[in-house]
């Protein structure tokens, strides 16, 4: 018994570092840098079917299949979503701030028709199955299995955070802090904003990418529905709750919200009768779209929000003074 | 080419042409891209359809047809009252919300993210209430008349492009004649010089919001009345509806209107030559195009 919800709760685990990875990289794109992305969705699918189509055995009846290393999967997946980001920063960030989230916005909605429609590449509505998943020589052995691929998560986000946090505190960070705070004065002091902020939506989106992947071998098949504008929603309320800015937070928010989530579906599918499940399941979602709005109403910076660094300057000036 | 595609486009384009007004006036005088404007078409579908099944309720002769359309007295007089509620909701959502943001002077991106929040709430809250299965207003199938040239239409589809006409003619006579409409467009222009000069900003908000919302309804009801009213009808019209006023020029009614037609034909004339699938893809590819060849589009002023 111990021995199953040990098993369990590193599943639950696994899962929400997944959805820690994307958050990590929305937090580059909005937390370090203020931009915003409402396709979030489309970011992590892309990651996920290339890895899907470079790693699973070659099939007949849809292009490639290509038996590659999950490493691999995993690289090109990164590569591929990072490369859909610059491409859709490089057109939008010189212009209004809007244009950036309508254009993401299209992207998720385009995406989401390729998915469907494009069927010789990625299965149409039925997706893609058998995607290979770390260690799969102990599947029969199901808390070790579990236990391998919670080690290999937590790997992830411990490698992501420590790389997230060094390029932070790193002269790009700051120059794209010094960026959000004030674009003119940095400007001013000879840097292009245009430039890094390019850096940094590619980035975050490359490991959107990446996170994509993750999931789809964690998970072992990939389909459109997995991918639903539900999905941007839930990792943007990661985000404002744990604190946008603070990698830390990000990860926290992450196993926070999915356990909030986790933990009303399990209620609504254990109180509420069968035929009122749809529209149980449609308050969940109001509760989350309320809840981001409250919060940014009330607590903008979220629960380990990033400190400004201009409040903190002025703290530090205010402390002295009193003495 | 079978010429038919003119008509569907024209009517889609009218459905997306009323949104993009909204979009376009709440850009441009609020100064944030709404996402939840797609609900407030969604909303004014479903009040107009529990408006008109309560008049069905209480009269039965109100559900009788009006020949030659589909539809019984209780729909015209519905769309009256849930155009006026959907106006309500749009004031709603921005007293609780919105006004907030605007008072504390937070930025743009902020009520751009918290109208994707409300537009997530505002959807699902459809759907707990409505359920998501499709919802029409009448039973009634019409025959669609020849127009020569080889179009066809229903008598329901040429009266509602004449609604269409007529309510942009009346909201750009709106801006251009009266005073509210030199006080909408001053504080579109400048809205600190706007309110030195006496001009009420918060009035012209809550125009903006009323406006945008009624031809929300008026749209939705139309899409509603010529497909199916769904949960997800004005999340579905979000990105046409965008591309429309970036196509049209941000602030420009005109060109919403013009723009949301192009989009509907293009829409239409896609369905035709590559399939009904890629539909939704028109709007992106029309977008991006915007975006890379003229950013401020057809009317807009250059930033």
């Amino acid at each position: 018994m111990t021995l199953d919800i040990l098993a369990y709760a590193a599943f639950f685990l696994s899962m929400a570092l997944t959805y820690a990875i994307i958050c990590l990289g929305l937090n580059v794109q909005w937390g370090m840098t203020g931009l915003f992305n409402v396709g979030i969705a489309a970011f992590v699918a892309v990651g996920a079917y290339t890895s899907a189509l470079l790693t699973t055995p070659p099939s007949p009846d849809r292009f490639g299949g290509f038996d590659l290393p999950i490493v691999v999967g995993w690289l090109g997946a990164a590569i591929m979503s990072g490369l859909l980001s610059w491409a859709v920063g490089a057109l939008t960030i010189r212009l209004r701030a809007d244009y950036l989230a309508i254009a993401t916005f299209g992207i998720a909605v385009t995406v989401q028709l390729c998915m469907l429609n494009l069927q010789p590449i990625t299965g149409g509505a039925f997706g893609i199955g058998f995607i290979p998943r770390p260690f799969a020589g102990l599947q029969g052995n199901a808390l070790a299995f579990s236990l391998a691929n919670f080690a290999v998560m937590a790997v992830v986000v411990l490698a992501l955070y420590l790389a997230l946090e060094h390029l932070a505190k790193s002269p790009w960070g700051r120059v794209l802090r010094a960026i959000r705070e004030d674009e003119m004065a940095a400007q001013a002091l000879g840097k292009r904003p245009i430039r890094f902020r390019l850096q940094a939506f590619t980035l975050g989106g490359a490991i959107m990418g990446l996170a994509g992947a993750a999931q789809a071998h964690f998970i072992g098949f990939i389909a459109p529905d997995n991918y639903m504008p539900i999905l941007t929603f839930q990792v943007w309320a990661m985000l404002i709750v744990g604190g946008s800015g603070n990698n830390r937070g990000a990860i926290a928010g992450a196993i926070l919200v999915w356990g909030l989530w986790a933990l009303s579906a399990a209620a609504v599918s254990t109180f509420v009768p069968a035929e009122q499940q749809a529209r149980a399941a449609s308050l969940q979602i109001v509760a989350i779209g309320v809840g981001l709005c409250l919060m940014l109403l009330w607590r903008p910076r979220g629960l380990f929000g990033e400190v400004s660094p201009l409040t903190r300057l002025k703290a530090l000036r205010a402390a002295p003074s009193k003495e | 080419m079978n010429p038919q595609f003119i008509m569907d486009g024209l009517i889609t384009g009218a459905i997306i042409g009323l949104g993009a007004v909204g979009v376009t006036l709440t850009y441009s005088i609020l100064r944030f891209s709404n996402f939840a404007h797609g609900e407030l078409l969604s909303w004014g579908a479903y009040l107009a359809l529990a408006v008109a099944g309560a008049l069905g309720y209480l009269s039965a002769g109100l559900t009788k047809p009006i020949a030659p359309f589909s539809f019984g007295w209780a729909l015209p007089i519905s769309a009256v009252i849930a155009i006026g509620l959907t106006g309500l909701l749009a004031l709603a959502v921005d007293a609780l919300l919105f006004s907030s943001f605007r008072r504390r002077g937070s930025a743009i991106i902020i009520m751009v993210m918290a109208s994707f929040g409300a537009s997530l709430a505002l959807r699902s809250l459809l759907e707990f209430l409505f359920s998501s299965r499709p919802a029409y207003f009448t039973k009634a199938l019409q025959i669609a008349m020849k127009l020569g040239g080889g179009l066809r239409a229903t008598p329901d589809q040429l009266l509602m492009l004449g609604v269409a006409l007529v309510a942009v003619i009346a909201v750009h006579l709106l801006m251009t004649r009266t005073d509210i409409g030199r006080a909408m467009r001053a504080v579109s222009e400048n809205p600190a010089l706007a309110s030195i000069a006496g001009i009420d900003v918060r009035r012209v908000i809550r125009t903006v919001w009323f406006l945008g919302a009624a031809l929300a309804c008026v749209a939705g009801i139309m899409s509603g009345l010529l497909i199916q009213i769904r949960p997800y009808l004005g999340h579905d019209l979000l990105l046409p509806l965008f591309a429309a006023a970036i196509l049209g020029g941000i602030g420009s009614v005109p060109g919403a209107m013009l723009a949301g037609l192009i989009i509907g034909l293009c829409e239409a004339l896609a369905v035709q030559a590559v399939g009904a699938e890629w539909r939704a893809a028109v709007s992106f590819v029309i977008l991006i195009a915007v975006l890379l060849v003229r950013p401020r589009g057809l009317f807009g002023k250059a930033s």
